[in-house]
């Protein structure tokens, strides 16, 4: 049953209804139903092939792009549901800005990084795109860092730096959601404090939705936390309480570290 | 145990020898042409026309028909098979459809160049009516170089990081945008040693332009598509087998030889470049 007049708590930004996500014959995302907070970091956490990584790809409907993919039940974004006939996937995934697990910079000069989404939207060119390329790099906190060498090609970048160019690239198509998935793991501690401290900068104006397989991480940047096991949701409340005292025996022998 | 040692080495040294003589054989063939071709290159041999009757001038209209050609079939290979490279790889669904479409491509490669030549005859010269011309040695090369041109593009294609697609596509992109913006420019320089590599072999066929754009003798150049023309590899043929003097025009046998072979050679050198140019590069 599908309808478009869903009962939306208000105050959330994100409200996924019955959710479920195959590949092929494999059931990744079972009946999750959940509603996210707007300008907080939301932890989706769990083992590994819990479907975390699918759950934040149904939010920008990037499983679509995978072969024998299908989905169903509704996710709403301000009330609007985006797996409705109406939406414009595109517009979507601009409202939706995500950032990937490895470093993804395209090759290209740091600039023409940042300005590659302005430039496909035609949002802007000239002063006005200058202008967008230096306040993303900023609120990606890495323009004094690489203020100088616009210019020079992406991959001269640190991998911790990558990694807050392609924040900044997702930022510069202005959207109000950041997906970040596990956007951590391949960095050292000294990037991955950089990137935490960024995210709780960016709740300001963004609602940010992160993967994460590090409970430490969870505890230390989210303001919710939701715990996927096998598809389903165990769990979801805010972090505190997730940590300190879960209701679910699972979740709580996940936080014990007794699997995972 | 020493036995075991002794057989081994016997059997590295004899590959050794098996993989040496590979060089040996090409050095030999080398300096055959390079010694007796040598004298008769001169500016008149590459500028002239054949004059007396093959036996002397040059062989320059052969120069042009060859570069015609090859520069015809690959105009039209070029966008052709860069075309479906990418609806293979971007667009298509594994399926049966596609796999037949592979196993076309592979099987069309691997078909003797006499029968692309006969098959080039039947529907461009005389089906289609185009004559024996530039155009219908042209298409029929373009049918033999179509499938090196989609592999190598395919393969170029497919070496491009998922990562540049999925960054594009989560930026908004649509498929084509980011094929254009991100996949396209990445893959070219595979794409382009491969087309120079197709380049060559077309320079190189005798087979198929033979029987639909070549004459044993044409020393005007042609004016239109729908000329025929000299080739190099073509003219080899024929002054190698049909001319009156064969002893005499011997070494303009070998000096055409070695013009063909220095413009496939350094195609292939070209190509070469482009590619670990382009490795150096890369750091993905």
């Amino acid at each position: 049953m599908v309808t478009n007049t869903a009962k939306i708590s208000i105050g959330e930004k994100i409200h996924a209804r019955d959710l479920n996500v195959w590949f092929g014959d494999n059931h990744v995302i079972k009946n999750v139903t959940v509603g996210l907070k707007p300008n907080a970091v939301t932890a989706v956490m769990g083992p590994s092939g819990c479907g975390k990584t699918t759950f934040i790809r149904a939010i920008n409907r990037l499983n679509e792009i995978i072969e024998g993919s299908r989905t169903t039940g509704e996710i709403y974004i301000d009330g609007r549901n985006i797996y409705s006939e109406e939406t414009d996937v595109f517009r979507l995934r601009r409202q939706v800005g995500m950032v990937f697990q490895k470093p993804n910079p395209f090759p290209k000069s740091i600039f023409d990084n940042i300005a590659f989404g302005p430039r496909l939207h035609k949002i802007a060119d000239g002063d006005a795109l200058q202008e967008i390329v230096e306040s993303s790099l900023k609120e990606a906190a890495l323009w004094d860092e690489v203020k100088d060498r616009l210019k020079d090609s992406a991959f001269d970048l640190s991998g911790g730096q990558q990694q807050r160019l392609c924040i900044a690239r997702a930022l510069a198509v202005n959207p109000d959601i950041i997906l970040m998935d596990e956007p951590c793991s391949a960095l050292d501690p000294a990037a991955t404090a950089k990137i935490e401290t960024l995210m709780r900068k960016l709740t300001e104006k963004y609602s940010v939705i992160i993967v994460t397989h590090n409970m430490q991480q969870a505890a230390r940047v989210s303001d919710f936390t939701m715990f996927l096991y096998l598809g389903e949701l165990i769990e979801y409340g805010n972090t505190k309480s997730v940590f300190e005292n879960p209701k679910s025996e699972m979740t709580e022998k996940y936080i014990t570290g007794e699997f995972g | 145990m020493n036995m075991k040692l002794l057989k081994e080495r016997v059997y590295f040294q004899a590959f050794r020898i098996t993989t040496a003589s590979v060089v040996f054989f090409l050095l030999v063939m080398i300096w055959t042409f390079i010694s007796n071709g040598i004298g008769v290159i001169s500016w008149t041999f590459l500028t002239d026309i054949p004059r007396q009757g093959m036996t002397a001038g040059g062989i320059f209209p052969a120069i042009v028909g060859t570069i015609l050609l090859t520069l015809g079939s690959i105009a039209i290979a070029l966008p052709v098979g860069v075309a479906s490279a990418i609806y293979l790889v971007e667009y298509a669904r594994e399926g049966r459809f596609v796999r037949i479409i592979n196993s076309a491509i592979t099987n069309l490669a691997g078909v003797p160049s006499i029968i692309y030549g006969l098959f080039g005859f039947g529907l461009f010269v005389t089906f289609l009516n185009f004559g024996t011309s530039i155009l219908s040695g042209s298409l029929t090369l373009f049918l033999l170089t179509l499938p090196i041109v989609i592999s190598a593009s395919r393969e170029a294609l497919l070496s491009v990081p998922k990562s540049f697609r999925e960054g594009a596509l989560a930026l908004g992109a649509t498929k084509w945008q980011t094929v254009r913006h991100n996949v396209l420019p990445n893959g070219l320089p595979g794409i382009l040693t491969g087309t120079i590599l197709a380049v060559a072999r077309a320079a190189g066929e005798t087979a198929p332009i033979i029987l639909t754009a070549t004459f044993f003798f044409r020393p005007t150049l042609p004016q239109s598509i729908m000329d025929g023309t000299m080739a190099l590899a073509t003219h080899i043929y024929y002054m190698a087998t049909q001319h009156p003097n064969i002893s005499q025009v011997r070494p303009l046998v070998y000096g055409t030889i070695l013009v063909l072979l220095g413009i496939v050679l350094s195609l292939n050198f070209v190509a070469i470049i482009i590619r670990t140019r382009h490795r150096r590069r890369k750091k993905w």
